[in-house]
């Protein structure tokens, strides 16, 4: 099971890795982190999910809380949470194979970022599962780079952290 | 305008700092030159290690940050297992490192590392100060986060270009770290709780640890414990909290404990840690006790509870004003019954006894006769290895202190601790305990302490072997090896070397006139007791 973990911090140099430092001594396992500043340029939120028992999202959760330079962290309700993840993906095409591609972004909902006499990029924003999906499906096209953003999430409804 | 060093000094004065622990090097110069010219104390070591110690036997009785300040490169790094010392015993310390220029960083230059991030794991926080105009904040910030909530070590490495840089510096008056707001008063819902528990007790058991020192609750506990009748365990860090005969002090528990201390531990109903994380050397089967009996929790960490231990009521914030939240509720525990057959158990206990005429001396005997003779408000810095089990064991504490690296267990600790120590109260005795292991390892500190001439008195518990890994190599290994201290030097000779006045005993009908002879001289004095190698731990 993996929970996913919201993390206020200062915008400052050298605070992503004081955040992964703290993982890798108290041996957390982390499945993905993202980062980005918030509307307040001062601030950064760190969206992490961690492979998890209940205790080590609590423990993670303290350590977190223990750094001076976190501001907030709050464990995200499964059930509740608006995650998204952005796959850009470069597949090898041909004349004959392009149109099949097309008709597999259309029914994903995915963009042609860019596209060659060879290939075409690809890009897609969606959760996680879906993404996986689209990963797996362009698989028997051929596949030449991909890049995953990890997943960036927030609470649904009125409440924020 | 003045340089950033000057900025630095003043704003260490500001915070109350009136000595300095320290190695100066090519880096730190700015900062050296300008501590010259102000009234703060500086003590050199002689390895940069020993600063961190020193800064921690310092900040143990000041209750306030130690500071140390040393130079970039090797001097950061060898300062490394000073700070992690700090850290892992929770005490208050402020290191100040130099760094190469700041518009060099990152260049592998001339004795530069990255200090902030080696020492990452073990600091409570760290800066790097890339503008001489935010020293007055960070130097605030740093002291405010060492001595707040769960002390530590703080770090500020300062590029020598911005100890040079000249600013018109304003000081802050106050601290605000939005990310930063340690708990002092504990839940009230939770602590009628706990008093209603105690009430409800039969055997109830309180589980002390060093926080209550670094939360000066020494008065809340004894009010507590006599008021609600709980009898007192400790672990390592809290020996001293109560007198050894105190009648409601069971001693130390853990692996190296006391029989009667553990046996509580194994059969309370109601088991209080506070001020105490409870770690594998002092709780070796936290599970267990959780299964069986309520647990209350009482510490400033908040990522203390549950860690090591599963609570049913956890209590976080300043332990001084939780206990005097508790003891406001007046509980009392029906704990009489359980009190008497726990103090006929202690009473008991075999005492040490001297073996006259073995040709080697007891280590529990001379621990014990070392802690009779010792006066009431002794502190005792104790090193690593046998020599600290045997003194947490056998050696009686009054109203004193008993100094020891309980978290990391660094070898080397208990002299500059105690020059420290002997830094922060000049008046009071001050002893150290160590083998002929933790000696070699603290030996050029005997420049230091010859420097001071400082009335410390060493007692070397002397068996030619690293004592306490050749008895695990006998009990769980194929046998000893590696950890015969052949080359160690005639240890007198060594101490008259550095004028130093030394003995050398080997019998225990020798031990009380030694002591006596040793604390009646004046200065620092070694004496060197041969015991026998076999000696282990668990032999009285």
């Amino acid at each position: 099971m993996t929970q996913t973990i919201s993390v206020l911090v200062e915008n400052r140099a050298g605070v992503l890795n004081r955040i992964t430092g703290l993982f890798s001594r108290r041996a957390f396992n982390i499945e993905s982190l993202a980062v980005g500043v918030t509307d307040d340029k001062n601030i950064s939120r760190i969206t992490i999910i961690v492979d998890s028992g209940n205790n080590v999202v609590e423990q993670v959760e303290k350590q977190l809380n223990k750094l001076v330079d976190v501001i907030k962290v709050r464990t995200l309700d499964e059930k509740k949470l608006i995650g998204r993840e952005l796959i850009i993906v470069k597949v090898s095409t041909s004349t004959k194979t392009r149109q099949d591609v097309a008709n597999l972004c259309q029914i994903m909902g995915a963009k042609i970022a860019d596209i060659s006499s060879t290939t075409m990029t690809l890009e897609l924003s969606d959760t996680p599962d879906r993404v996986d999906l689209f990963e797996s499906l362009l698989r028997p096209f051929s596949i030449l780079e991909v890049a995953r953003t990890g997943v960036i999430a927030v609470q649904k409804g009125s409440g924020k952290i | 305008m003045i340089n950033g060093a000057q900025v630095l000094m003043e704003s260490l004065k500001r915070e109350g700092v009136e000595r300095i622990f320290g190695y100066a090097g090519a880096t730190i110069c700015p900062a050296v030159d300008a501590l010259a010219a102000t009234d703060i104390a500086y003590t050199l070591v002689r390895t940069e290690q020993n600063a961190g110690h020193m800064a921690s036997g310092y900040a143990r009785m000041m209750g306030r940050p130690g500071v140390c300040m040393v130079t970039s490169g090797p001097g950061a790094t060898n300062l490394i297992t000073g700070i992690a010392t700090a850290y892992m015993d929770s005490i208050p310390m402020v290191a100040i490192t130099g760094q190469v220029q700041s518009y060099l960083l990152g260049r592998d230059i001339f004795q530069e590392v990255d200090i902030t991030g080696a020492c990452a794991p073990f600091t409570k926080h760290s800066y790097l100060v890339k503008d001489a105009n935010d020293i007055p904040r960070v130097v605030k910030e740093a002291f405010h986060i060492a001595s707040t909530g769960r002390q530590g070590p703080v770090l500020i490495d300062i590029p020598i270009d911005i100890q040079q840089q000249m600013i018109d510096p304003v000081y802050p008056d106050s601290v605000d770290i939005r990310g930063y707001k340690p708990s002092v008063k504990g839940n009230d819902v939770q602590i009628k709780r706990v008093a209603e528990a105690i009430s409800a007790a039969q055997k109830p058991l309180l589980c002390v640890g060093g926080g209550l020192f670094s939360a000066h609750a020494q008065a809340e506990l004894v009010a507590l414990c006599e008021g609600a009748r709980i009898p007192v365990v400790t672990t390592m860090m809290g020996l001293g909290l109560l007198p050894t005969d105190h009648p409601l002090n069971l001693g130390m528990i853990g692996a190296f404990g006391t029989p009667t201390a553990n046996r509580a531990l194994n059969t309370t109903d109601l088991l209080i840690i506070a001020g105490a994380r409870a770690a594998d050397r002092a709780v070796t089967s936290p599970k267990e006790i959780a299964s069986r009996t309520k647990t209350v929790h009482l510490d400033v960490d908040p990522a203390e509870i549950g860690k090591n231990f599963s609570t049913t009521v956890p209590v976080v914030g300043d332990v001084k004003v939780i206990l005097g939240q508790l003891i406001s509720h007046r509980p009392r525990a029906q704990s009489d019954a359980w009190i008497a057959d726990l103090q006929a158990r202690r009473q008991a206990e075999p005492r040490p006894a001297a073996a006259p005429g073995a040709g080697s001396v007891t280590p529990s005997y001379l621990m014990h006769a070392l802690g009779e003779k010792l006066g009431d408000d002794a502190c005792v810095c104790v090193d690593v290895g046998q020599n600290q089990i045997w003194a947490a064991k056998h050696l009686p504490m009054k109203h004193g202190r008993f100094l020891t690296t309980g978290g990391l267990g660094t070898m080397g600790y208990s002299l500059p601790a105690a020059l420290g120590v002997k830094a922060a109260v000049p008046d009071r005795q001050v002893a150290v305990v160590c083998g002929d292991g933790s000696f070699q390892m603290f030996e050029n500190e005997l420049a230091t302490l010859k420097a001071m001439d400082a009335d410390v008195k060493l007692v070397m518990v002397h068996n030619g072997v690293l004592g306490l890994v050749h008895q695990i190599q006998f009990s769980s290994y194929s046998g000893p090896f590696g950890v015969d201290l052949t080359g160690s030097p005639d240890f007198e000779a060594l101490a008259a070397a550095y004028g130093i006045p030394s003995a050398r005993i080997a019998d225990d009908g020798q031990v009380d006139a030694a002591i006596d002879a040793m604390l009646t001289q004046s200065g620092p004095y070694l004496l060197i007791c041969d015991v026998d190698p076999m000696a282990t731990t668990s032999s009285t």
